[in-house]
């Protein structure tokens, strides 16, 4: 049985399978049952000043009648006093003494921080996460991404947290940035053990096209919320990469964004995430989808063989590269099986109408032909195809040797001949 | 205009067979369609409606433009989303069957979108600019109305002469009660008819109260959409006992009125056709507890089709395959059915005659052709019966164009539509060749 256990910046778990400071996580007795349900950790609902709330908070994006494939929250920090929170800290960590608690935190001044910080240590705090990527409400109070958003001031509360806290600190960084880098290397200038990310994206769910008001609607107004959910992974993916193969940042790295299942975990795990969080998922289903997310990593580690879970963060790292470093003399052609098609010529309309055109129906099969000496490899084909394994890429030996751009500018590395660029 | 129905009608016992879809499950049915380019359902359905597109429509909540693009290809699409073989035309053609997955339930979704239009009464379609050109009808079936309907498109005024008391032809009186009833067939006649500008003309006979050279003298076209005539009978004693009728009338007469069943115990069809089919599980579904399909061929051979008769064994409807009638025995109607079994040839084997009780006997053999009352037209080429159309339901002669049953035999209120809706295409290019539209 593969070691499902997780280290990360000196937090430790029982699997990588964590709640993010969200909804899910925003009560003892909530926590307490995704505990008994299998999940490995927990960062409690960021704690501070109390806010009050609006109705509705949350906003659903349905793509393809799939409800919630997109999901954004106008809801703000706990709207519960800090002593009740820190008192059910206590109590859960009583009952799950394994099981991290994380303590998300978003205050204002030094001495605030340092308050906080300490009780939440006191109440049983395994860890701290710095609460500087809420885009919706505390930022416009000058906390959340109004700190994740400028590098000198999350160093600076970074610092003070480091140095007030005696367990690892966790500084959750904001995507409503244009380049990710300098605002890890900030946290990780101000001493942070670790960073997690993403938080959500600034956002606007959808509108009401029928009363003119944006959603989530309270009365007859709404504001920007915080996107997340399954449609923003590949956002988050990208941003966890970036960081992971940065050669100076080198911070553990909890991951977040869109995990839904084991799947997502195992790519978030690959591009350099040590533990995920979710909170979406958990939103629309409930704690029990981390039942499949522990046996879907177990089976996944059995089948490639990883016995602990360091054997596989960052794999993918490596693979993941400036887009001058890429092969430009690798060629691929589609293929299609005329065995498994079924005719329904969604590649046909694909290429023709949205990529090079060298997908043609023919006169007497409902089976597309493929033009190769056209066929640029593009891959849209097979995206759209609703056979699983119809249309295949396949390499073409085309007798050049590999060359990337930048070894053709600097080097003067020969390129093949460009295909459909007529 | 039309004579109103009776409350009191035995088809309304029936509930309907498929049941229609509510918005979410159409949705989720529309969003699993694939979209196909150039797509299977389209090209296996005669009308050709671009069922794609409706359904995508569909899952986008566009529920008033999905409509119209049915109604755009076919205006009977209310009823051909109930009474349409689905199976055998466009979810037969859908790739889905390729994938070893359900096909997309097409005849459903477009119940929805034109039942919806029918609910809101949306009206997509205006008569054309009036061209002073004048067409007649012959019956007031499927054929005519979505003949009729595109000639008004076209700005052609239009005359309707139905022999019965009640227009929609075989929608109306033929379709099975647990697909479409009698009302909602008049309800979607009245529906196409109020484009303005069809004078409908109930009660009359072509032949009778207007002659043919009347027709060709008044009108400047004329198509014959009149469907089949009376139900075949077999030649044998006893076919005139009461108890004994053709499946055709009987079923009319239990879809526009009350059909005493009450001394009915058990009730032979004769026939291996849908028509057999339907009133096979029209006995059974009124109660009839033997109701037996008594067909001379076997059930690879029959013309029916295998999804329904499969409903029909789900209904407890037994068979008499390779069996043929060759006497109605009763005292005063009829009480049993004398029959012999067949062999591979359809040859009676000595020997083997048998008797089931039977105090109904319907008659699905088959119905007379209608195309003879045209004989008398030269130019016009009746074979069997049935009138000789090109692709675009021309007869040869000047003037006349047919589409329908009457041309085609038998075949689905689809087929029907697309022929009625072709030749208003033809009239239309004939009639105002060399004329100006307004």
């Amino acid at each position: 049985m593969p070691d499902l256990s997780t280290n990360t910046g000196g937090i430790h778990s029982p699997n990588p399978f964590w709640l993010a400071s969200a909804p899910p996580a925003n009560s003892g007795l909530q926590i307490q049952r995704a505990f008994e349900a299998g999940w490995g950790g927990a960062v409690w609902k960021t704690l501070g000043t109390p806010i009050q709330n609006v109705s509705s908070r949350f906003g659903g994006h349905t793509i393809g009648g799939v409800r919630g494939a997109g999901f954004n929250n106008i809801e703000l920090i706990t709207d519960r006093s800090i002593e009740t929170n820190l008192r059910e800290i206590t109590e859960t960590k009583k009952l799950f003494p394994k099981n991290p608690i994380i303590v998300s935190l978003m205050v204002e001044t030094e001495a605030e921080w340092k308050d906080l910080i300490k009780r939440s240590i006191d109440a049983g705090g395994d860890g701290l996460e710095l609460n500087f990527g809420c885009p919706h409400g505390m930022c416009e109070r000058g906390m959340g991404s109004a700190v994740g958003q400028e590098p000198k001031i999350n160093e600076r509360i970074t610092g003070w947290a480091v140095q007030y806290s005696t367990v690892p600190v966790l500084v959750k960084l904001t995507p409503n940035v244009s380049d990710i880098i300098p605002h890890g290397m900030a946290a990780k200038r101000g001493g942070a053990h670790g960073v997690s990310l993403i938080n959500t994206i600034k956002s606007i769910i959808g509108v009401d096209i029928d009363r003119f008001v944006p959603n989530p609607r309270v009365g007859l107004a709404s504001t920007n919320g915080g996107y997340c959910g399954s449609a923003v992974k590949p956002i988050a993916l990208h941003m966890v990469a970036a960081l992971a193969r940065h050669k100076e940042f080198g911070l553990p790295i909890s991951g977040i964004g869109g995990v839904c299942n084991w799947r997502d975990a195992v790519e978030f795990m690959l591009l350099g995430s040590s533990t995920v969080q979710v909170c979406t998922e958990v939103m629309l289903r409930g704690y029990r989808i981390v039942e499949d997310m522990i046996d879907g990593l177990q089976e996944y580690m059995r089948s490639h063989g990883f016995d602990r879970v360091d054997q596989m963060v960052g794999k993918a790292v490596p693979a993941f590269s400036e887009w001058g470093e890429l092969d430009l003399n690798y060629e691929t052609v589609a293929k299609i099986d005329a065995d498994k098609c079924i005719g329904c010529q969604l590649c046909v309309a694909a290429c023709h109408d949205g990529a090079h055109q060298c997908i043609h129906p023919q006169q007497d099969s409902r089976v597309p032909r493929v033009d190769e000496s056209e066929c640029v490899g593009c891959n849209l084909c097979q995206i759209v195809c609703p056979v699983p394994e119809c249309i295949s890429l396949v390499p073409v030996n085309n007798g050049f040797k590999p060359a990337t751009w930048n070894e053709h500018v600097h080097q003067g590395k020969p390129l093949r001949p460009k295909k459909g660029a007529h | 205009m039309t004579a109103p129905l009776p409350a009191q009608r035995s088809e309304t016992a029936f509930a309907d067979f498929k049941l229609p879809l509510m918005r979410d499950a159409a949705v989720a049915e529309a969003n699993r369609c694939l979209f196909c380019s150039d797509a299977p359902c389209v090209n296996a359905c005669p009308t050709h409606i671009d069922i794609p597109q409706f359904i995508r429509k569909i899952a986008t909540d566009n529920v008033r433009s999905s409509a119209k693009t049915i109604f755009e290809s076919n205006i009977l699409g209310m009823s051909c989303a109930r009474v349409c073989p689905v199976e055998v035309l466009c979810v037969g053609a859908c790739v889905y069957n390729d994938l070893e997955q359900p096909p997309i339930a097409i005849g459903k979704l477009q119940r929805y979108a034109t039942d919806m239009a029918f609910e809101k009464n949306w009206r997509f379609f205006e008569a054309g600019k009036p061209t002073g050109k004048k067409v007649a009808l012959i019956g007031a079936g499927p054929a005519s109305l979505a003949a009729a309907h595109e000639l008004r498109r076209l700005g052609h005024a239009c005359t309707i002469f139905e022999k019965r008391a009640t227009i929609g032809g075989l929608n109306t009186f033929g379709v099975a009660p647990y697909k479409m009833k009698a009302d909602r067939s008049l309800t979607e006649a009245e529906w196409v008819l109020a484009i303005g500008g069809i004078e409908v003309k109930t009660g009359v006979t072509v032949g009778e109260q207007v002659t043919l050279q009347q027709l060709e003298q008044q009108f400047d076209a004329v198509f014959v959409g009149a469907g089949l005539g009376a139900d075949s009978a077999l030649g044998i004693p006893g076919e005139n006992l009461p108890g004994v009728y053709g499946a055709v009338a009987w079923i009319e007469h239990m879809k526009l009125t009350k059909a005493d069943m009450s001394a009915v115990k058990s009730a032979v069809i004769v026939g291996g056709g849908n028509t057999a089919i339907d009133a096979s599980r029209e006995t059974r579904g009124l109660g009839v507890r033997s109701v037996t399909m008594l067909y001379r061929g076997t059930r690879e051979g029959m013309s029916g089709y295998q999804h329904e008769w499969s409903a029909a064994l789900e209904e407890g409807v037994g068979t008499a395959w390779q069996s043929l009638p060759i006497a109605f025995e009763g005292t005063g109607r009829v009480q049993r059915v004398k029959c012999v079994k067949l062999d591979a040839s359809k040859r009676p084997i000595a020997g083997t005659e048998f008797t089931i009780e039977a105090d109904l006997v319907l008659l699905a053999i088959g119905q007379a052709k209608l195309g003879d009352m045209l004989g008398s037209l030269a130019g016009v080429s009746v074979h069997k019966g049935i009138v000789k159309v090109d692709a675009h339901g021309f007869t040869g002669r000047a003037k006349w164009y047919a589409g329908g049953d009457c041309t085609n035999g038998g075949k689905e209120v689809v087929n029907a539509a697309a022929e009625g809706k072709a030749a208003a295409r033809a009239i239309d290019a004939a009639i105002m060749k060399g004329a100006a539209r307004a």
